[in-house]
């Protein structure tokens, strides 16, 4: 079983944040930026006023790697995931629904939630794929 | 603001203070795989060895550095604690220190030398001690031996992970090979090093181990081998992952004019960089440049050029780290590693920069930056027997692999 993260109070929002489907990170009132992880300060101006912000959770694939799954399953595609609010706003993170042959540098992924206990895990779908299309249709 | 002072050119370097450190002896335990002996012994061999080879008794040592000092996590990783070998030695110490948030594992012999050119010390006995090969035997069996968990799959709540790992733990993000297997990819994508470039590093570490006597790994591996060996985290293989062993090596850096030596004996610090990489979460940048603020740092503190390097040890605990060096260190362009390396001459022992000559942790075992470190020495001292560069009187060594970094200039004593 893989083990989830045990937030301190800098890093709890982060990982509950997908409870209303939003992935959010920390931002910078003062002077607008995005940080990550979270630190107490913004890393620009060290204004202590940094507040998580909701950002699209449409970003692109910069890099992957293969992690082993479960035993007859293929393994897990991992992502470094890049977003478009700010250049270096990135994470790390599991795609679902992507073959690793399918993997590729530059693909758009979006944001979805997997909920183990009390964590709403961020994971990565192909922009455009079938979770896309049926919230389109309702 | 930034005030420009405070983060652009290196401080200016007192080289009298580093200029008063020369390392004055050298020592390493048996080497193997496994060995199955305590870490304190093989501690105790290479600090004898070093304190003999510097023509010195423990009497004289009065200074003792380490990294990373006593305890950590992984099995193995650790050596003794200072103050085992203190107690063991009955040293008199008026200085010493270890620790792990330093710059990389080349720190002990950098505040050594700042310690012995300051005057805190005289002589200051510096080593590194690994038992990863037998720990992780050891830990294997006891896993065997236990069977299955009682309760088999049985859910329960799962493991909990605090601090930094947290941001990787939850999507099976755990070892270094993963953290390092994002870099390589994308570096490929951007400037098409291809596996059988990257393949040069191991290919030749493995050659010039054959004529390591110590060296863990001696047999060759072919590009074939290579290409169709397991993947550990792709694109980085079996081949590109360093090799758990166990050893220990020591350093003597004494404060110079107190060392009577033979011409040739002593190693002379020219210069030298540390510092942290971008962000010490490897997910939040892209580049692999990670040491080049260290590397200025080394080439701003002295006339020496890369022309003048004879040969390079560079922290190889996945190959391509030691392409991130060479880039770093300016031996060749951004971008332009996999040219460098490819079919491997310029690295070879008669090439134009001698890579790793020892075999490197790839193939002669991770004695961990200070491997590195004995091996330039045994070449500035003209003791490499068969895979001596001939005339080498510039060396280069570098450890680190981002976040930590930390590079010496090394020349012969006349």
């Amino acid at each position: 079983m893989a083990p989830l993260p045990a937030p301190g109070p800098d890093e709890a929002f982060f990982w509950t944040s997908g409870s209303d489907g939003r992935l959010r990170f920390l931002r910078c009132r003062a002077c607008g930026t995005f940080l990550h992880p979270p630190s107490p300060r913004c890393p620009r101006c060290l204004s202590a006023d940094v507040q998580p912000e909701p950002v699209t959770g449409t970003g692109t694939v910069q890099s992957f790697t293969f992690v082993a799954g479960a035993a007859d399953a293929p393994p897990d595609v991992v992502a470094w995931i890049g977003f478009p609010e700010q250049d270096d706003l990135r994470m790390t993170a599991r795609l679902v629904g992507v073959a690793p042959a399918d993997a590729a540098i530059g693909m758009a992924v979006t944001v979805e939630f997997e909920e183990h206990e009390d964590v709403h895990l961020p994971v990565f779908r192909a922009a455009g794929g079938p979770a896309d299309r049926r919230r389109a249709d309702t | 603001m930034r005030d420009a002072a405070a983060s652009g050119a290196a401080a200016e370097l007192d080289h009298d203070v580093l200029r008063r450190a020369v390392i004055s002896g050298i020592g390493q335990s048996d080497v193997g795989r496994r060995l199955f002996r305590s870490s304190l012994s093989l501690t105790l061999d290479a600090a004898l060895a070093a304190v003999e080879d510097a023509g010195l008794t423990r009497d004289h040592i009065d200074g003792l550095a380490a990294y990373p000092g006593g305890g950590g996590a992984a099995p193995g990783f650790a050596g003794p604690s200072l103050l085992e070998v203190h107690d063991s030695l009955r040293l008199e110490l008026s200085w010493y220190t270890s620790g792990v948030d330093v710059p990389a594992q080349l720190s002990p012999v950098m505040q050594a030398a700042m310690a012995v050119g300051s005057g805190m010390a005289r002589h200051v006995l510096v080593y590194r001690t690994v038992t990863e090969g037998s720990a992780r035997s050891r830990a294997r069996a006891a896993t065997e031996g236990a069977g299955s968990p009682p309760g088999g799959s049985s859910p329960g709540p799962a493991p909990r992970v605090e601090g930094p790992m947290q941001w990787l733990a939850a999507y099976g993000i755990t070892g270094a090979p993963q953290w390092y297997a994002f870099y390589v990819r994308r570096y490929m994508h951007d400037f098409g090093l291809t596996r059988e470039q990257l393949a040069q590093v191991p290919l030749s570490a493995r050659t010039k181990a054959a004529l390591n006597p110590k060296a863990v790994y001696r047999e060759p591996v072919s590009l074939d081998d290579y290409l169709t060996s397991r993947m550990i985290a792709d694109p980085l293989c079996l081949y590109d992952c360093d090799v758990p062993c166990d050893g220990a090596t020591a350093f003597v850096v004494s404060r110079a004019g107190r060392i009577d030596a033979p011409s040739g004996h002593l190693v002379e610090i020219q210069s030298a960089g540390a510092g942290a990489g971008p962000r010490m979460y490897r997910d939040q940048f892209a580049d692999v440049w990670w040491a080049g603020p260290a590397a200025d740092q080394l080439w701003s503190r002295t006339e020496l050029e890369q022309s003048d390097v004879d040969t390079a040890q560079l922290y190889d605990g996945f190959s391509f780290l030691a392409l991130a060096w060479l880039e770093s260190l300016g031996f060749c362009g951004r971008g332009e590693a996999g040219d460098f390396v490819d079919g491997g001459r310029r690295i070879a022992l008669d090439g134009e920069l001698p890579l790793n000559t020892g075999g490197g942790q790839l193939a002669a075992g991770r004695l961990h930056g200070l491997g590195h470190l004995h091996e330039a020495c045994l070449q500035l001292r003209a003791q490499a027997g068969a895979r001596q560069v001939p005339d080498a009187e510039v060396a280069i060594v570098a450890t680190g692999g981002q976040p930590n970094m930390g590079c010496l200039l090394l020349t012969r004593s006349r």
